[in-house]
């Protein structure tokens, strides 16, 4: 018995040493990162190339999911709004929930399964056929080459695809409640107009995104480079993203909701 | 039938030029007394070897037995736990990041299976380099890219992407990568591996030939030893972590050394044993009926 818990406790010891050794590891990766970001902006085009890859492709998944969202938002918002005679409020209720909660986060969650992924799947990829060995072996350093310029091309498109999301949900409310059902097409606007802050909700709804798409791509460049070079390895790892990326975002929205509309 | 034209564009590496001045003579590469272990397990027992400038060198042994290590040693990929690699005078394991990409811009390596980047075309991996470390021209690059290719034989392959190329031609095609900043070093990491007797040959001759042009000096790490043997100056030999044969590919095939021999004649027995240590067959059969 005694020596079944010293084997516990020992077991328990081991791996709470090696959560810490990696959240050091990471650590160290994402200021190694942005300490060798300069290329990334220096030669743009790289950035840019990665944009595409990350950004653009996820263009079909998050506009279709942001106008399925906006018209569920639509449907669901009326029908308990209605009860309380308050269904002109629907603009305001479909514009809230996706400027404040779902553009950012669903549209995380969806770029965490389609680009983080790919980013940690290519990476990973890369390092099992020696290519950012080879790289290195040319004098080029394969975080400043590869690894930032896909950090970065992440950064910048998830705002992008969060904004565009809520863009495509509001248009998908737009389309049930006053298109499908008839609510007043000018009290859905002027009421969003007169409701929603800049600053309280569409610019802290850009905060949110911008810190997702830290997390989420940071996790998937990490994954990928320090993924094992075997087909199982990349696999784990690529697995590894989705779900540790998709947690994260769900918990970063917990804390950063908590710290911005506590006092509304 | 294939026109003249295309006779003519066809890479004939025995016709490549010499290099003006081969400066053999003093070492370029030099392991010194070198130990190195992944974690407990010592792989590389107090090696010593030497390349002097302006050869081709061969680092052979059996599957395991710490040539890729020492070639990575070489390479800087690895430090080192006691003794000193030293690489045109400058003591490898002692330079720091910067001064090593410094070194490495003066050295070529060819990866077992190309490493080529699969997202790029053929021109653009060889011109990956040139871009990288130099402000060079577009023009200019393009016009050094052709040749490079021309030189393996495959500048009407330059618009291709790596997936469409056949084991030797990703072979020749990261060659030509690796020489795009003429390198007064190359590192051959089993170049003949998996290639069929045709591009076995020609990558042979491209190493020769090449270094020769380039007036560079070439390792190779490798357990082909029919190929190796006819293109190479000197062989080193390894087993087990140590240095046990060296010597020029005359003196190898004449070796007596009864390592060096099953090696060279691919014995099925010798030193190297086909069974793996059991306990008695005997015992091991009967022991049950027992």
């Amino acid at each position: 018995m005694r020596k079944r818990i010293t084997e516990l406790l020992r077991d328990l010891g081991a791996r709470v040493t090696g959560w810490i050794w990696r959240l050091g590891f990471a650590s160290r990766f994402f200021a190694v990162m942005l300490l060798q970001s300069g290329t990334s902006f220096r030669r743009f085009h790289l950035t840019i190339r990665e944009i595409y890859f990350a950004g653009v492709l996820s263009l079909v998944i998050i506009l279709v999911s942001g106008l399925f969202v906006g018209m569920v938002l639509g449907l669901q918002g009326y029908d308990t709004l209605v009860r309380y005679g308050s269904a002109e409020a629907l603009g305001v209720l479909v514009a809230l929930s996706l400027l404040r909660e779902l553009g950012p986060v669903v549209a995380a969650l969806l770029f965490a399964s389609r680009a983080g992924s790919a980013i940690t799947a290519e990476i990973g990829l890369m390092k099992a056929t020696e290519q950012l060995a080879a790289m290195e072996m040319m004098a080029v350093d394969p975080i400043a080459r590869v690894v930032a310029p896909r950090f970065w091309a992440g950064v910048l498109s998830m705002p992008l695809l969060a904004a565009l999301f809520s863009a495509m949900g509001i248009f998908g409310g737009y389309l049930v409640g006053v298109r499908m059902i008839g609510v007043d097409a000018g009290s859905f606007w002027s009421q969003m107009q007169s409701t929603v802050d800049f600053h309280e909700d569409v610019l802290n709804g850009v905060i949110k995104s911008a810190v997702f798409g830290v997390a989420i791509t940071w996790i998937a460049v990490l994954e990928g480079y320090d993924a094992p070079p075997t087909a199982e390895g990349v696999s784990r790892a690529t697995t590894r993203t989705v779900v540790t990326s998709s947690l994260a975002v769900l918990a970063l929205d917990f804390v950063m909701t908590a710290l911005m509309f506590r006092g509304v | 039938m294939p026109s003249q034209d295309a006779d003519k564009k066809r890479v004939d590496p025995e016709n490549l030029p010499q290099a003006p001045s081969r400066r053999v003579g003093e070492n370029l590469v030099e392991v010194d007394n070198v130990t190195f272990g992944y974690d407990r397990r010592i792989v590389l027992k107090g090696i010593s070897l030497a390349v002097r400038r302006g050869l081709v060198v061969a680092i052979m042994g059996g599957s395991g037995c710490g040539k890729t290590t020492t070639f990575r040693l070489i390479g800087g990929e690895l430090k080192p736990m006691s003794g000193e690699v030293r690489v045109a005078g400058r003591i490898v394991n002692r330079l720091s990041t910067r001064e090593l990409f410094e070194l490495r811009r003066k050295t070529g390596m060819l990866f077992q299976f190309g490493a080529l980047f699969t997202d790029l075309s053929v021109f653009e991996n060889v011109a990956f380099p040139m871009r990288e470390h130099t402000d060079l021209p577009e023009a200019l690059v393009h016009d050094l890219v052709m040749m490079k290719l021309q030189a393996v034989g495959l500048r009407g392959a330059a618009s291709l992407m790596p997936s469409e190329l056949s084991g030797g031609m990703a072979r020749r095609v990261a060659l030509a990568r690796s020489t795009a900043l003429d390198p007064m070093l190359m590192l051959y990491d089993e170049p003949f591996a998996g290639l069929d007797p045709i591009s076995l040959g020609v990558i042979g001759r491209l190493i020769r030939r090449l270094n020769d042009a380039l007036g560079a000096t070439s390792i190779i790490v490798t357990h082909d030893v029919v190929e190796a043997l006819q293109i190479v100056d000197y062989v080193y030999f390894m087993s087990e972590g140590k240095i046990v044969a060296r010597g020029t590919p005359a003196e190898i095939r004449a070796s007596k050394d009864a390592f060096v021999h099953q090696f060279v004649h691919g014995e099925f027995d010798g030193p190297v044993s086909f069974q793996y240590p059991a306990p008695d067959y005997r015992q091991d059969l009967f022991a049950q009926a027992a």
